[in-house]
């Protein structure tokens, strides 16, 4: 093992030991220190985290550990973007699950044993580091969901997505195992030119591909593979919906760009197709059944299902600017998402969960600041300009345009319009609806590091759009290195 | 003569198996896990034996991996079945249907 073995793999090293102090830690500390410390050690780790991946980033793809992880600025900037979205997550969660006896050790090490996975997932080159990262992300996420233990809500969904979740690991192996039998090798950057060597009938190729792809969109819930999401995001307490509605998106985006762009791109056009099919029912199902929730967190996950059809768009077109601008696409998701969840979890009180839409009527009379970002955030998800959401929108278009795919740009837009309905409503029973009297109103009342993030936040929707050009530069430049 | 296309229709067999255990069961889950667990176990036979007769050993490593991420997966699984159990007083498959919409 040499210095360049540890370099590559510094991150997930440092991030891993810390979770496990944390966890160890939180035995031995008196319990008025224990929240305090472990809270602080897990946003110092992921600074130090984010910090380590900058730092050590190279260009082009390093190599370590005998081939099975690398380090380029593909990973590096998504290990950049899970870090500190998960310090987000940590910062915006901290009164809810205070609340709720949720704010404790396993919370720390489950979130930061997730974030080795997620970043262990983004570096992969081999199928081995991508099965393990992307189990090590699904077991913390199953028990993140589990948390609750005095909520049948939560425990239904923990059960859901943990058999969902099984099935699809259990299908991308089966996948990966045809794979390996056809080409002889487990790393991802020597699939694309043994496969096609391979010669005799197409069947088992395609097999091997169809059952990689399954595991993989069901992995990040696209249609017809989304039965969990609605109910793991209903279900599951809203300090851990945030966790999984965020940083595992960045990290399945890697793993479909690694495994699908990189490791099968000689089969590019045979799943250019079944991915054009998945994006536009997700875009279509995702945007038309989140009509006709009443509840914000399964609205935002039927929206979260027509935003991931929408980045797969920029895969499907097959070229770096495509593979980019689905990049960019998924990361200003993040931000946004993180916003709109920070919202419902600053409004959330002691046993006030603020999930149900006709909760926020009236909220621009009683905390019009509130009401203000939530603003923001929903005209930014729907895509209304000035808003970044709405360069990430057109960003992806114009490469599936670029790719002679006009129609399809076509279809999105119409797609994208049907769901800013559901989006604006929002702002409507907020800005245009009485005050709700039925029920206890909503409080406002973030402690004060969620109040200042969550205002940079909601304004960062705004306030980035000079620069957002630079993103893209950065997206296109880690990618371009890799094709 | 036992050749490599016995062992991956044993593989196929027992994939399929698990998957109709998975959707076709309406009553407890605990047979879902095992179905989940018998679902490791034919992707372990399909890498064993294109390991062997692909003469290379990463294949019987990636088992070995399997194998530790099936107990953890099992251990996860059967400890979210208690905290249902707690919560509902049933296994059973049907009475999942609190979230629904």
């Amino acid at each position: 093992m040499t210095n360049q073995d540890i370099l590559v793999v510094l991150p997930e090293i440092v991030i891993a030991l810390m979770a496990c102090f944390i966890l160890v830690l939180d035995l031995y500390l008196p319990a008025t220190k224990k929240k305090k410390f472990g809270y602080g050690l897990s946003l110092v780790t992921l600074m130090v985290g984010a910090g380590l991946s900058i730092v050590y980033s190279e260009p082009a793809p390093v190599y370590g550990l005998n081939g099975l992880v690398l380090m380029d600025s593909l990973s590096a900037i998504l290990k950049v973007g899970i870090c500190i979205s998960t310090g987000f997550v940590l910062v915006y969660s901290r009164g809810y699950a205070d609340a709720r006896g949720l704010w404790k050790g396993e919370f720390f090490a489950l979130a930061l044993f997730g974030v080795v996975g997620m970043m262990v997932m983004t570096a992969s080159n081999h199928l081995l580091s991508l099965y393990v990262g992307l189990e090590l992300l699904a077991l913390c996420l199953y028990t993140m969901v589990a948390l609750r233990i005095d909520s049948t809500a939560a425990s239904e969904a923990a059960m859901k997505y943990f058999v969902l979740g099984a099935l699809a690991s259990g299908i991308l192996l089966y996948g990966m195992s045809l794979l390996y039998g056809l080409t002889g090798t487990l790393y991802i950057n020597e699939l694309s030119a043994s496969i096609v060597r391979h010669d005799g009938s197409t069947l088992p190729r395609t097999m091997a591909l169809i059952l990689v792809l399954v595991g993989l969109l069901f992995k990040i819930g696209a249609v017809p593979f989304h039965m969990w999401v609605p109910d793991v995001y209903e279900g599951s307490p809203t300090s851990s919906t945030v966790y999984l509605a965020t940083a595992p998106k960045l990290a399945g985006f890697a793993i479909i760009l690694r495994l699908l762009a990189d490791g099968l791109g000689s089969l590019a056009t045979e799943w250019q197709g079944m991915l054009l099919v998945v994006s536009i029912i997700s875009l279509a199902l995702g945007n038309i059944i989140a009509i006709a929730q009443s509840n914000i967190k399964r609205m935002l996950a039927y929206s979260a299902i027509a935003h991931v059809g929408f980045f797969l768009l920029g895969i499907l077109t097959g070229e770096v600017s495509g593979y980019a601008s689905a990049m960019a696409y998924i990361l200003i998701y993040a931000v946004v998402t993180l916003g709109a969840f920070g919202v419902i979890l600053a409004l959330s009180s002691k046993g006030v969960e603020a999930d149900l839409i006709e909760d926020y009527s009236g909220l621009n009379q009683s905390h019009p600041w509130a009401a203000f970002i939530m603003l923001l955030l929903m005209f930014s998800l729907a895509g209304i300009p000035p808003t970044i959401g709405f360069y990430a929108k057109l960003s992806v278009l114009q490469a599936v345009v670029n790719a002679g795919m006009t129609w399809v740009a076509v279809v999105a837009v119409v797609l994208s319009v049907i769901g800013a309905f559901y989006y604006l409503r929002i702002v409507k029973v907020m800005y245009f609806d009485d005050l709700a009297t039925s029920h206890p109103g909503l409080q406002f009342r973030p402690k004060q590091d969620a109040r200042i993030l969550l205002t940079i936040n909601g304004l960062a929707v705004v306030v980035l759009m000079p620069w957002i050009g630079k993103l893209t530069t950065l997206c296109e430049g880690a990618i371009e290195v890799l094709f | 003569m036992i050749t490599l296309s016995h062992y991956l229709v044993l593989g196929a067999i027992l994939f399929a198996l698990s998957v109709v255990g998975i959707f076709l069961n309406r009553k407890n889950l605990v047979i879902i896990l095992m179905a989940i667990e018998l679902l490791l176990l034919a992707v372990n036979m399909n890498f064993i034996a294109f390991s062997y007769y692909l003469d290379d050993l990463a294949g019987q490593v990636f088992v070995f991996f399997i194998l530790t991420v099936a107990a953890a997966e099992a251990a996860i699984g059967l400890a979210i079945l208690i905290v249902l159990f707690r919560n509902r007083r049933s296994i059973n498959v049907q009475d999942l249907d609190q979230l629904s919409g």
